[in-house]
């Protein structure tokens, strides 16, 4: 039975996909506010694209800001699959399929391609969205891929620093806990503003932040065209995220592992 | 002495039990102020340094954005703080408290009176932790001297005060604690639409008109004008009329939800 591993993610994806649409509370927000953000400084700022040294020309804001928006909102639910990981500890539900004859890397596995697939579908809506509302994404579909795939991996990677912190603490309440730490990353970072127009020691964070790194090629992927120079330093970026998180995470699944022995 | 006969307590004295309760339970728990005042103190950090070109756009009137959007972080904590609220009248209704507190021989308005002035005096630490933020880190400037200053308190605690009865309207609705994240929606919405972030002059589309007519525009014109230039009575008169109209209408709807528990 333990060979048939593959047939086991696919369950277990099944279920972690089934839970997360079956409680909106939970990804609702990650949907509402990066569209209220996007509609507010979009006419808020939308002047700003003209200050001198903006880096993008003849654009509106709000493709400036499509990027940022759609990596926020994949941010903020990039939890919710940790956050039911945390759940299933928490109901003794963890204990039950360790002692069932699963294979130990599908319950890990499975989260990752929830959070995946969550970021695939939330990224998809949220440019829609924009596209409906009149963004321009110059590299037409090639770009859309791109930017919904490096959302989506950037789901797993933050999903999987998530999933380390409940499989080390147990606690729903403290991988919840983490979102704070999320919003300030996404705004000390070029997310909302370029920052070639910071100034000081907030701008040193920003430049220096890795979700800097991730938005500026995604963003000009959007604005100026397809490119897999974009894509590559995005994607790289990410995935050197996600292999810390899923190394951590993994370590953290081993020592719950011996515990539970 | 039949039940009948209980003679009514002062509504003072009730309201000033219902606000030491409030401040016990903080003193007690402190953990239930850290996010109305981390987030202000993060908001007035992040949109300076964000948003450190837009002064020269016209319409700030001034040349650091720390001097725009420190009013706009006042504010978003006194909101923050107004929520305290419904965070306590939501537990004292899923516990069964507040069955106990209106049974009691005192008028709604008296125990609505005593949430609300808790949320007031709660406002002050984000308020002035704000101010300290900006003046002590980030080179903030009051051109308005001391009434400057008083605006920037005033409209605090009167923005506390209207989420404080908004919010009690809502959780007397639902009676539950989960019925913040509804208020939550509704004030973070409401307050983005607004000159909080930008100058009308800079706004365009629809939310030009709608930042125009809402009234929360004018309390946060009031909040900042001492960090822009001297204050002024034609920009405090409407702010003062927004908060004052805005207060009224709240505690009408609070009043009114205050019903609906009994429902």
């Amino acid at each position: 039975m333990k060979k048939n591993v593959f047939a086991q993610v696919i369950k277990l994806s099944h279920r972690s996909i089934l839970g997360m649409l079956r409680q909106p509370q939970s990804w609702a927000p990650g949907l509402f506010f990066p569209l209220l953000l996007a509609a507010v400084y979009s006419s808020q700022f939308s002047k700003a694209v003209t200050i001198e040294g903006f880096p993008f020309q003849d654009v509106s804001f709000l493709d400036f800001v499509l990027p940022a928006c759609v990596i926020q909102g994949v941010l903020f639910g990039s939890t919710n699959s940790a956050s039911d990981l945390a759940v299933d500890i928490e109901n003794s539900f963890m204990d039950r399929l360790l002692v069932s004859p699963v294979s130990r890397g599908s319950i890990l596995l499975s989260r990752l391609a929830s959070a995946f697939m969550y970021g695939v579908a939330q990224a998809a809506i949220l440019i829609s969205i924009f596209v409906l509302f009149g963004t321009n994404i110059s590299g037409g579909l090639p770009s859309i891929i791109s930017i919904v795939v490096v959302a989506a991996l950037l789901s797993v990677a933050m999903g999987s620093f998530g999933i380390a912190i409940a499989l080390r603490t147990g606690s729903q309440e403290v991988v919840q806990s983490t979102f704070p730490l999320i919003f300030v990353a996404v705004f000390v970072s070029s997310a909302f503003f370029p920052v070639q127009l910071m100034e000081g020691w907030y701008g040193a964070i920003a430049r220096k932040n890795p979700l800097t790194w991730v938005i500026d090629p995604t963003r000009r992927m959007s604005i100026h065209g397809f490119s897999w120079n974009d894509l590559g330093q995005s994607v790289g970026i990410v995935l050197a995220i996600a292999s810390v998180g899923i190394g951590i995470s993994i370590l953290q699944l081993r020592r719950r592992l011996v515990r539970a022995q | 002495m039949s039940s009948l006969d209980t003679p009514q307590v002062s509504s003072l004295a009730v309201v000033f039990a219902g606000i030491q309760r409030g401040l016990i339970r903080l003193q007690r728990i402190p953990s239930l102020i850290l996010p109305a005042v981390l987030m202000p103190i993060f908001f007035v950090v992040a949109f300076s340094g964000s948003f450190a070109s837009v002064v020269e756009l016209e319409g700030y009137e001034t040349d650091k954005a720390v001097n725009w959007m420190t009013a706009w972080a006042v504010m978003q904590g006194s909101a923050f703080s107004g929520m305290g609220a419904g965070g306590l009248a939501g537990t004292d209704l899923e516990n069964g408290f507040f069955d106990r507190l209106r049974v009691a021989p005192t008028r709604p308005m008296a125990l609505i009176g005593g949430l609300v002035g808790y949320c007031l005096c709660r406002a002050l630490i984000p308020i002035t932790a704000v101010l300290i933020v900006a003046f002590a880190f980030l080179d903030a400037d009051m051109p308005g001297g001391v009434m400057g200053f008083v605006m920037v308190y005033l409209s605090g605690i009167g923005m506390a005060a209207i989420m404080a009865f908004f919010v009690l309207g809502i959780v007397f609705t639902f009676k539950t604690l989960k019925s913040l994240a509804v208020a939550q929606i509704i004030m973070f919405s409401s307050m983005f639409l607004s000159v909080g972030q930008a100058p009308i002059q800079a706004i365009e589309g629809w939310l030009h008109r709608v930042a125009a007519i809402n009234p929360i525009t004018n309390v946060i014109r009031m909040c900042r004008q001492g960090f822009l230039g001297e204050v002024t009575w034609s920009i405090a008169q409407p702010g003062l009329i927004a908060l004052f109209g805005m207060m009224a209408g709240t505690g009408i709807w609070a009043r009114i939800r205050y019903k609906k528990v009994d429902a």
